[in-house]
């Protein structure tokens, strides 16, 4: 029997007190696609670098080939047939194709001088290799993400790779462009290449992979072929929890005043004859493609498109939604899409991030109130579960669902009447997405608030609201109850829009 | 203007080179003095300081990073030498510039020690160097000015040389000084190592992305302690030779010198967010400003608007390279 390409034996590594992983065994055979699974976190991005020699282990050895290798550092692992292509990449924007495509040969050569015609050859050979068709001399920023993780692949595949670890490699592909990739990928394997695919999303491990091992908390929690895993298992090894899936239901009185109340909402170009009602408590999904309207929606609600047509009630009384002021007068909260850009001040900590819409509130003649504004970030962090000591630390220091509820935690503390998430758990691991989803039930049940929930993960919506209204080129096309449609049915329906 | 915005992107240096002629032909038009032989090689020598700091800032504006140390570090490198020499007794020019240059190395290694063990920002190193530098040569080494009876002569000499004269319309000789040959040598040496060696694409890498470079197996720290100090030998270098050209070694000169090669850089395409740049284009862009801000006075306009002049280049160059680069950031 001949060894396996790769073995991790009992792998610790500490950070200062904290220790990232703990008694990690992982084994990887020959031309295997191994999926690597574990939330935001577990210690998977430690245990990447681990492999490819970027951090050296404090326990434990690594074995290449069977043979014990020590001090891997990251040339070794190149030299040992490893590559990563990294979440971001790692291409230089500012190059060309072309050079992109050679740099690491050259470097491999350990050559000293350029020569242009022979970066021009590898990387011709690079594009025969992985044949496709690139353009060699566009400056690889103006490509594409798919462009880019075809540059950085064909890049690896240069220094004949034995094994290829992908981290996370689908988070910014379209549905059609993952086909294309898992494409590549099982050619990849054909030359018999390792590819070690690292993610998070349970559909893709499932589809491509061989074997899958799970770590949580640095540690390995399940492991073996994939067929000994569905969806409900792995979820249950990445999260520690069982995570049942029952449906929201909303059984308020049927006659009751709609908390918000859309008539004949249009927007030339992007909003057509909307109707739409909210009622307290009730939490409504809205789904559809990109460009459907269903962001022009949200922002047209909070205020941001002073020009609309139709009429818009609150309460039932009529309300002009002209200003983000008047918006948020009316309680209407809005959470948006890419809260790095648009939600958080990355440089300030916890605690101002969480206050910055309650300052007004919370200060008299211009001064705000410490101590009560202290205690309101203190109470909300504890309410909302947030994983920090103090609220003083940098908001960047937190991990994507953390960082999420303090966006919706700081509308919490203004006491909105409806709460617009747009894409409420994009880039949140699957613990805290449960915690956040399991908060927007409890406020809706218990306080009578309001939700629009705009997603593109259809089991989120299934799973959470009690109605979902599907937006297509700005108009309506279905508004149903969550019990007469699926998961399946959904897909269905826009897949036949697109 | 898509179509322009990508042939800008692919060749940058075509706006400078753009703004360069339409400089020369409209001060040409306004005043013929212009293009008196004596007028363009005394263009050519005042571009040569210039040029050669601009060759220093264009390699760390490359990585992604900004020195502003460099007109004191420049400084401190020939007025130490100038002073040893007079002390020791010693005249020559050789060994001069290789002290000069060395002492422009060892400061420059300073600067990358803070840029790449502290992780520091190299603009707040760099102002910290230089400050730090320019108060411990007035301080410790000297305030006063050393004029031309005091420099070594064989020094001046070198720098009096010339590579050819003209007799001009009324009679009189002008010569272009030899000094542009030494800068046209360095332009070339430096654009050989930044287009055709491994360690200048390693430049370009680290301004590509940091982390991206040393993924790629690039030894980040060999490249940072390379760039700084290699700024810091130019400067070391243009110092001396500086002091060589105007015979006197002045503590206090070359103060706020550091926007002009700024400007200059900036404004041959470079940019201030690192990665994109070249020496033709920074060659082209000392040419262009020196001639703006050299030609005020044949234009008859007062010199102090110079510095208005300089700073309007700055902004003016960097909005243009930031509406070249604005696809890429969106």
């Amino acid at each position: 029997m001949t060894a396996p390409l790769i073995e991790l034996r009992h792998i610790g590594k500490s950070f200062a007190a904290v220790r990232a992983l703990q008694d990690v065994s992982l084994t990887i055979g020959r031309g295997e696609i191994h999926c690597l699974a574990g939330e935001n976190g577990s210690g998977k991005s430690t245990l990447i670098k681990v492999i490819s020699g970027v951090w050296q282990p404090d326990q434990g050895e690594i074995l290449i080939d069977g043979q014990k290798i020590s001090g891997l550092d990251p040339r070794a692992a190149i030299a040992h047939g490893v590559q990563v292509i990294y979440q971001d990449f790692s291409l230089f924007g500012n190059l060309t194709v072309a050079e992109n495509l050679a740099l690491s040969t050259e470097l491999q050569a350990k050559r000293k001088l350029v020569s242009w015609g022979r970066v021009r050859r590898i990387a011709e050979e690079a594009k025969r290799k992985l044949g496709v068709e690139l353009d060699l001399d566009a400056l690889v920023e103006t490509l594409p993400t798919a462009g880019k993780q075809l540059v950085a692949i064909a890049r690896a595949l240069m220094s004949d790779p034995r094994l290829l670890i992908m981290d996370e490699p689908t988070t910014a592909l379209t549905g059609r462009e993952v086909e294309a990739l898992f494409r590549v990928v099982r050619d990849i394997q054909s030359r018999g290449i390792a590819v070690l695919f690292v993610s998070h999303k349970m559909r893709e491990m499932l589809d491509i992979s061989e074997t899958l091992t799970v770590i949580r908390s640095g540690t390995v929690v399940a492991a073996g072929p994939i067929s000994q895993f569905d969806e409900g298992s792995i979820t249950r090894a990445m999260t520690g929890q069982e995570i049942a899936a029952e449906g929201y239901r909303w059984d308020g009185p049927a006659g009751a005043t709609p908390l918000l109340d859309v008539s004949g909402l249009t927007i030339p170009g992007q909003l057509e004859d909307i109707s739409l009602r909210v009622m307290p408590g009730e939490i409504v999904g809205i789904s559809g493609l990109l460009g459907s309207g269903r962001t022009e929606l949200a922002l047209a609600l909070f205020g941001m498109q002073p020009r609309y047509d139709g009429q818009i009630r609150i309460d039932g009384k009529d309300a002009r939604l002209d200003s983000v002021q008047r918006a948020i007068a009316h309680g209407i909260a809005y959470v948006p899409e890419d809260r790095l850009t648009e939600g958080l001040f990355l440089t300030q900590t916890i605690d101002r991030n969480m206050l910055a819409t309650s300052l007004g509130r919370l200060s008299r003649g211009g001064v705000v109130h410490g101590g009560r504004a202290a205690q309101e970030a203190a109470g909300m962090i504890q309410d909302m579960a947030i994983a920090t000591p103090t609220g003083d630390r940098p908001v960047t220091q937190l991990s994507g669902g953390n960082q999420q509820r303090v966006v919706i935690g700081r509308w919490l503390l203004n006491d909105p009447r409806l709460l617009i998430l747009n894409g409420p758990t994009v880039g949140v691991d699957v613990g805290s997405k449960v915690g956040i989803h399991r908060k927007i039930r409890e406020l809706a049940r218990e306080r009578g608030l309001g939700v629009l929930m705009i997603s593109d993960d259809l089991p989120e919506l299934v799973d959470n609201c009690n109605r979902i209204v599907v937006l297509h080129r700005g108009r309506v096309v279905s508004d149903t109850p969550t019990e007469a449609t699926s998961e399946a049915m959904l897909s269905e329906q826009l897949g036949a829009l697109a | 203007m898509s179509g322009l915005a990508t042939a800008l992107r692919r060749n940058p240096e075509l706006m400078v080179a753009a703004v360069l002629v339409l400089s020369v032909i409209t001060i040409g038009l306004i005043n013929p003095v212009f293009w008196q032989p004596a007028n363009i090689f005394s263009l050519l020598r005042a571009s040569v300081i210039t040029g050669i700091l601009a060759l220093a800032v264009l390699m760390v504006m490359l990585s992604g990073g900004i020195d502003v140390s460099f007109p004191a570090f420049a400084i401190a490198a020939m007025y130490l030498t100038v002073k040893a020499m007079i002390a020791w007794g010693f005249d020559g020019v050789l060994l001069p510039f290789a002290m000069a240059t060395g002492i422009g190395v060892l400061l420059g290694l300073v600067n990358a020690v803070f840029v790449h063990y502290l992780r520091m920002i190299p603009l707040i190193v760099t102002l910290g160097t230089g400050t730090a530098v320019r108060g411990f040569i007035l301080g410790v080494v000297g305030t006063s000015q050393i004029n031309i009876d005091q420099m070594p002569p064989l020094l001046i000499g070198f720098a009096r040389g010339e590579l050819f004269s003209v007799t001009q319309a009324d009679g009189s000789q002008t010569g272009l000084s030899a000094m542009v040959l030494v800068y046209a040598v360095i332009a070339v040496l430096v654009h050989l190592m930044l287009r055709h060696t491994m360690m200048g694409r390693s430049i370009y890498a680290l301004g590509g992305g940091t982390e991206a470079a040393r993924r790629v197996g690039f030894n980040v720290r060999r490249t940072t302690f390379f760039i700084y100090g290699l700024a810091g030998a130019l400067a070391g270098f243009a110092g001396l030779l500086h002091g060589a050209m105007i015979w006197t070694a002045n503590p206090r000169d070359m103060v706020g010198l550091e926007l002009d090669v700024i400007a200059a850089v900036v404004l041959g395409g470079a940019s201030i967010f690192g990665g994109r740049g070249s020496v033709i284009g920074t060659v082209l862009g000392v040419l262009t400003l020196v001639v703006i801000t050299n030609s005020l006075i044949i234009l008859g306009v007062d010199t102090t608007w110079q510095r208005v002049v300089v700073g309007l280049i700055v902004i003016a160059a960097t909005a243009a390279t930031a509406w070249r680069d604005r696809k890429r950031i969106a």
